[in-house]
């Protein structure tokens, strides 16, 4: 039953991208959507991941300075380790995660309102593709934005650890500074953009997915947008591992 | 015209259509009438193609909806309208945009033009302009009613589809639609089709009107002949309100007098 149920998602998912990476009926309205999604899922993501990052990068500091105390250990590590984290795992799965939270439960619970209270029948009834007018905007303005968020993540996270040093003696800042800068691999921002991009495909056509999909009442929109937050983290966790074997083992 | 030829359409084994033959003509306002939950709804969404029949044809003159694939439904749908029974109008975009909606994704007119056509729409279904910038949210159950009409009709429709129009209106207002509807369709000679429940509506502007019970086609008929149909079930529903019954004795006295 749970097999059939799941090659019977797979098969459903897969049919609705072919309907979303389907031509437009009309450019012109589909440019427009793209720019008013770039706003409402990228712009609006902007406070909390410069809040979470801010945070994270200066706690992550803070730890790593106090929990690997050692007099043999050069003071710069703890910048170096900072900064690693932030490029390689933090600015993208885990912010990822978080914006799968925020993108995800928007975008299935707005998909799923308009499919229970038929704006998505009025659409169809019009002769409009509604998985393509409706999903694909939001999946070419998420992927678009998402590398502008990871890197700011990566700039907001680094500030943050750089913040302890200047308003506190825990560590001094002429280290940090020199820790950050240490065997710098631009491979690793290119690494992280790139799952990033994954990751927001994945947010956005799960999250609508889930939302178009809807059936019932307002109940069921809600669980639509926690299946939605579900499912996308997993996936997000599990390409990652495979991401990663590709790109750095 | 539309001709239905033996419908049905089962969910998960529960067969709401059970083979349904019938025809809905030009210039009239074709009702479909039936108690709720008899498959009024699931008809008209199986007639625009939103579910898939599992038997039978749906003719829209001579173009038959089962056979066609999703681009040329697409081209048919372009010639149709639809109210739904919620209204279903965008809530994220007021009112002018939301008749002008249809207008943009597949007229070639300008901003101007369009913004002129939507207009005249809304004022066909006598809306009031003060509205045409409120939000769906922000305006009354029948003002949202008759605003989803004037989208449905932006585009100069063939077929128009409304799916309970007047279900929770008052009396006034429920007539004023009813009326509405019939006029635009005299007026642009479309194919009209109504789901009701209400018998004022019935009485109203029932040209042609296909009683459905438990997903057989029990009548089919017109507002003059509904009162004496004989029809066991038909006398339930169009007698289940006192006045009517009224009616009834009132025309059987003058018929044996
Ligand atoms: N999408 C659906 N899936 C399963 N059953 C449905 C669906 N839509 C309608 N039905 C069933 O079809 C029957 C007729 O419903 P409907 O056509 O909405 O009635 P009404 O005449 O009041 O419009 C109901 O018993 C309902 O449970
Ligand atoms: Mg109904």
């Amino acid at each position: 039953m749970f097999i059939l149920d799941f090659f019977k998602t797979i098969g459903r998912y897969t049919l609705l991208m072919k309907k979303v990476f389907s031509r437009p009926d009309k450019w012109k309205m589909t440019f427009r959507q793209i720019v008013i999604e770039m706003e409402t899922l990228g712009l609006s993501s902007l406070g909390i991941v410069f809040i979470i990052s801010i945070f994270i990068g200066a706690i992550m500091t803070i730890q790593l300075k106090l929990n690997t105390s050692n007099p043999l250990l050069p003071e710069e590590m703890t910048g170096y380790a900072t900064r690693d984290t932030l490029l390689l795992e933090f600015s993208s799965t885990i912010m990822c995660l978080i914006l799968a939270g925020k993108v995800g439960s928007n975008i299935a619970s707005e998909i799923g309102s308009m499919r229970i209270t038929e704006q998505i029948d009025a659409l169809e009834i019009m002769g409009i593709n509604s998985a393509n007018y409706l999903i694909f905007p939001k999946i070419v303005a998420f992927v678009l934005m998402i590398p502008c968020l990871v890197v700011m993540s990566m700039a907001v996270g680094l500030f943050g650890g750089y913040c302890v040093g200047v308003f506190s003696d825990i560590i001094s800042s002429v280290a940090y500074i020199g820790g950050i800068q240490l065997w710098f691999i631009p491979y690793y921002v290119f690494y992280s953009i790139v799952k990033s991009l994954v990751f927001a495909f994945i947010i956005t056509s799960v999250s609508s997915y889930y939302g178009y999909y809807a059936y019932g009442g307002a109940l069921d929109v809600g669980k639509a947008s926690t299946n939605a937050v579900v499912n996308s983290s997993i996936l997000i966790l599990l390409s990652n591992l495979v991401i990663t074997n590709f790109m750095l083992v | 015209m539309i001709e239905l030829i033996d419908v049905h359409k089962t969910f998960d084994g529960n067969e709401v259509l059970k083979g349904i033959s019938t025809t809905f003509e030009e210039g009239k306002t074709n009702l479909i009438i039936g108690q709720s939950g008899s498959g009024k709804t699931v008809l008209m969404k199986s007639v625009i193609g939103l579910h898939q029949i599992e038997q039978g044809k749906i003719l829209y003159d001579g173009r038959n909806i089962p056979n066609m694939n999703s681009g040329q439904l697409r081209e048919l749908r372009k010639e149709m309208g639809m109210l739904f029974q919620g209204s279903a109008l965008f809530d994220f975009m007021p009112v002018l945009k939301n008749v002008m909606f249809p207008l943009e994704m597949f007229s070639n007119m300008t901003q101007k033009e369009k913004e002129e056509r939507a207009k005249f729409c809304l004022q066909c279904v006598n809306l009031d302009p003060s509205c045409f910038n409120l939000y769906p949210s922000e305006i009354s159950g029948g003002m949202q009613k008759r605003v989803a009409i004037a989208r449905a009709i932006a585009l100069k429709p063939r077929y128009l589809f409304c799916d309970e129009p007047n279900s929770g209106l008052d009396p006034f207002t429920s007539l004023g639609i009813d009326r509405l509807i019939h006029d635009i369709t005299v007026e642009f000679n479309m194919i009209t089709v109504v789901n009701t429940h209400d018998m004022n509506s019935v009485m109203e502007i029932g040209d042609n009107i296909v009683f459905i019970r438990k997903g057989h086609k029990e009548w089919q008929g017109s507002s003059a002949n509904i009162f004496n149909s004989g029809n066991q079930y038909l006398d339930e529903f169009v007698f289940a309100s006192n006045l009517n019954k009224k009616i009834k004795q009132a025309n059987d006295l003058i018929m044996n007098n």
